[in-house]
């Protein structure tokens, strides 16, 4: 039993920490899951490298507050992330939006990848193209060199 | 064609290089300024404790003024507070303060008493909803805001004699006219 009791703590110690205290709880479940969904979705301003649940500072609680009011007042996830983007920019949101200004940040890191690809590719078709590295066929031996060659056989008396 | 594929890596290198660089230069406290160009988002806040004023949105009509987004545990806000009370002693632009965030009521009063009031109105967001309804993301910000409403600028940190002179009094001026 206290094997079991241990074991059910290991586990539960290896779900991640949320921020969000028991008192901002919202008493429907089904709400309160909304609410998280979108405070993962929203960066921390004061950290900015934490979505506001994950965020200990005091601005991301009063966010997560302000989440749960607006969600309470009859708001979708999407009329309150929007709200949010209104106030602080796309920077706001963990997952930036795919739009012209944010191309570089979706295509940066693939391209580059494609490019290194790309060189590799083109250095082994390059090796192999130019057969630096195959040897050559010997060359046929001339008429001097099989003479001799026939000479050193007959000295074997073969 | 094949001089252009050995200098490469080297021209990837220096693009990334230009776009480091240029991250040098930005400041990350210094999010979008969505709120430029934008009517003052709406808020009501109650009076400071000691002052019967409170602040709401429709105070900022009529006149050319300065928001400044402030807190008794702001320690940046100690460094642009004298400065502050010379633009209120020279009668150079109304500023209104939003007191945010104090853990104790009585905070903001008393950090006002100590070093000096240079508020016209103070509102008192305790929960950052006027905070995050302008897009704050730390102490000091200040926002100036023309005539109608609308914020025409918006200044993160402390408020020093250079930004005055360089950006804010210009567009103060420059905002009288219109």
């Amino acid at each position: 039993m206290t094997r079991l009791a241990l074991l059910l703590a290991a586990l539960l110690a290896t779900l991640p920490a949320f921020a969000v205290e028991p008192n901002e709880i919202l008493k429907d479940p089904a709400l309160e899951h909304r609410a998280r969904d979108v405070g993962q979705a929203l960066r921390c301003v004061v950290c900015q490298n934490q979505s506001i649940d994950d965020s200990n500072a005091e601005l991301a609680r009063d966010m997560r507050i302000l989440v749960r009011e607006r969600i309470l007042k009859g708001d979708s996830d999407r009329q309150v992330l929007d709200y949010m983007v209104s106030r602080y920019g796309d920077f706001v949101l963990l997952d930036p939006p795919f739009k012209a200004t944010t191309y570089a940040l979706w295509f940066g890191a693939p391209l580059i990848v494609l490019l290194g690809l790309g060189g590799v590719l083109l250095f082994y078709r390059r090796r192999n193209a130019d057969g630096a590295e195959i040897p050559d066929e010997p060359a046929p031996l001339s008429a001097e060199e099989k003479r001799r060659l026939e000479a050193l056989f007959k000295e074997d008396g073969r | 064609m094949k001089r252009v594929v050995y200098f490469l890596p080297l021209i990837v290198l220096a693009i990334l290089g230009g776009f480091f660089l240029k991250g040098f230069d930005l400041n990350p406290r210094e999010l979008a300024k969505m709120l430029e160009g934008q009517p003052v988002p709406e808020f009501d806040l109650k009076p400071i404790k000691g002052r019967d004023d409170g602040f709401k949105n429709t105070d900022l009509l009529g006149e050319v003024s300065l928001v400044n987004i402030f807190g008794s545990w702001c320690v940046s806000c100690q460094v642009e507070h004298p400065f502050l009370m010379e633009i209120k002693k020279k009668g150079l632009v109304p500023i209104h303060g939003i007191d945010w965030r104090e853990r104790n009521p009585d905070d903001g009063p008393r950090w006002l008493a100590k070093h000096g009031d240079p508020y016209t109105r103070v509102g008192d967001d305790p929960e950052s909803k006027a905070a995050i309804a302008f897009g704050v993301s730390g102490a000091p910000e200040s926002f100036l805001v023309d005539k109608q409403g609308i914020v025409r600028y918006k200044h993160v940190g402390p408020v020093t004699p250079d930004v005055w002179q360089k950006v804010l009094w210009p567009l103060i001026q420059e905002l009288r006219k219109r």
